[in-house]
């Protein structure tokens, strides 16, 4: 009876340890901020090719390209960096909670999101386009009268087709890798959305060579880092953002992300200049 | 306050529930009848028939719902190229409810087969005895008690089916509450816990009358023993 009492006593106190080990770590990290030996929490994308993809544990795309880049600026290794999901609904909560430090998400700044989040950049200007099979003749939003498009269910870009063009049999789908699927099935003649994520699509392995951006942008969307409100970092991601475009690394980080889907970026609004912080 | 009475003017959050509404009420008819031929099957004497009845139930029960809408979209619409009206929108529409009555017929099978197992066995071999055959027997001895017994699940199927229909999403029928719901989030991102409650309420004002109508009408259709 006693060895039973004295053997629920440890494993009470192993139990507790446990706990407050858990507890310990998760302050550590919430703390963030400033580099040396801390984390640096990073909402991305992890189901967009080209701007932020899971590739079982590894990440890549433009945007984590960009957000490495800055985060080294901010003085942390790669190795502090620990990518977080950031699905769209999501994400002003994440930061309004401090679950994370800064979200580079395709987030374009807008002004109902500054009022419950603080953005840095923006570091590129997409804009709303077409993907399209190679052998179609579709070149913008006109010629899209009585055809099937397809979007995400509740984004921007579906909203404005909505409004722009009624005339369009708009097909909304969960993400857009069933837009693109439902595309190669014959029954959908144009995926919509920003230009950068159509490139990425396109440049995937299983899609080379079957579809194209029409490279004729009807919206312009800054896409802005998300930080929580009154964010004292916003200076040093523009400094950054500056840095990484004038060494060049942008436009390689571009290049490579979107190698492949024949896309070129609208060189009127890009390389764009960070705007001033609030 | 008034930003948030600002988004019904902008959003029909109503409109949207009248689609949810739209789809369960088809698919709760489909699945109704489509669930009963199930229960017959189960319940019959023919062995291959018991088979597929419990094949069938054992496969949709046990596919998740978002699979099988999904497949509706990238199976039976984009690769089989399946239309079931000229109107692409109504078509989805219409493949959705397919779905949504496939999977849930296998629980109304369930909740059919639960009420049998309320009939007696005295029933079943009185209506044997005074000749009926099976068809006939189910049909007017062992099916009418079975369905006052079952009202109860049956009412939870349906209430599980209004709020599976928000999975209709996935089969691209965007005009459904959640789909609205991911529009409101994505321009209105300032009141998104509003918006959350808005819907979690609405679905609760369209299930509880559903909960309360089956409980009354169970305790008041049952089988007196």
């Amino acid at each position: 009876m006693r060895t039973t009492r004295y053997a629920a006593a440890a494993v009470a106190a192993l139990a507790a340890l446990t706990l407050s080990a858990c507890g310990g770590g998760d302050s550590a990290e919430s703390e963030g901020g400033d580099a040396g030996g801390e984390t640096v929490r990073i909402g991305i994308k992890f189901d967009q090719p080209g701007l932020g993809y899971d590739e079982g544990g590894s990440y890549s795309g433009f945007d984590v390209d960009v957000a490495k880049y800055v985060a080294g600026e901010l003085g942390y290794t790669e190795k502090q960096i620990k990518f977080v999901e950031a699905p769209s609904a999501n994400r002003e909560n994440l930061l309004s909670n401090n679950q994370v430090d800064m979200i580079f998400a395709t987030y374009s700044i807008t002004d109902t999101r500054k009022e419950t989040v603080d953005f840095a950049g923006p570091y590129f200007v997409a804009g709303q386009d077409l993907l399209v099979p190679t052998d179609s003749d579709i070149t913008g939003p006109e010629d899209l009268e009585g055809k099937n498009l397809c979007s995400v269910t509740g984004s921007t870009s579906a909203q404005k087709i909505k409004d722009q063009y009624p005339g369009v049999q708009l097909v909304e789908q969960p993400g857009y890798a069933e837009c693109v699927t439902a595309m190669g099935g014959g029954q959908i003649d144009a995926v919509t959305t920003d230009d950068i994520i159509l490139a990425g699509l396109a440049a995937q392995e299983a899609n080379a060579g079957k579809f194209k951006v029409v490279g004729n942008t009807f919206s312009e969307e800054n896409y802005g880092v998300g930080l929580p409100k009154g964010s004292d970092k916003c200076e040093d991601i523009n400094a950054a953002i500056t840095k990484m475009i004038d060494d060049g690394a942008w436009e390689e980080a571009i290049t490579k992300n979107t190698e492949g889907a024949d896309y070129t970026y609208n060189a009127e609004l890009n390389p764009p200049t960070p705007a001033p912080c609030a | 306050m008034e930003n948030y009475l600002s988004l019904f003017e902008t959003y029909n959050v109503p409109a949207a529930f009248w689609v949810n509404i739209q789809l369960s009420f088809w698919a709760a008819i489909w699945a109704l009848a489509i669930g009963t031929v199930l229960a017959l099957f189960r319940i019959s004497p023919i062995p291959s028939l018991q088979l597929f009845g419990a094949a069938y139930v054992n496969i949709f029960r046990n596919t998740p719902l978002t699979i099988i809408l999904a497949f509706g979209f990238l199976g039976l619409f984009s690769v089989m190229q399946i239309s079931l009206a000229s109107d692409l929108n109504i078509s989805l529409f219409r493949i959705a409810i397919v779905g949504l009555s496939l999977y849930h017929a296998a629980f109304v099978c369930e909740a059919i087969r639960s009420g049998v197992n309320t009939v007696p066995l005295g029933q079943a071999e009185a209506a044997r005895a005074i000749g009926l055959s099976f068809l006939p027997a189910a049909r007017l001895i062992i099916l009418p008690q079975a369905f006052r017994g079952a009202i109860a699940p049956l009412g939870n199927v349906l209430i599980a089916l209004i709020k599976n229909s928000t999975v209709a999403a996935a089969g691209s029928v965007a005009t459904e509450s959640s789909g609205l719901m991911k529009t409101m989030i994505e321009f209105r991102s300032d009141l998104v816990i509003p918006i959350f409650l808005t819907f979690a309420l609405g679905f609760v004002i369209l299930v509880i009358p559903i909960g309360l109508l089956t409980t009354w009408a169970s305790r008041k259709l049952a089988v007196a023993r």
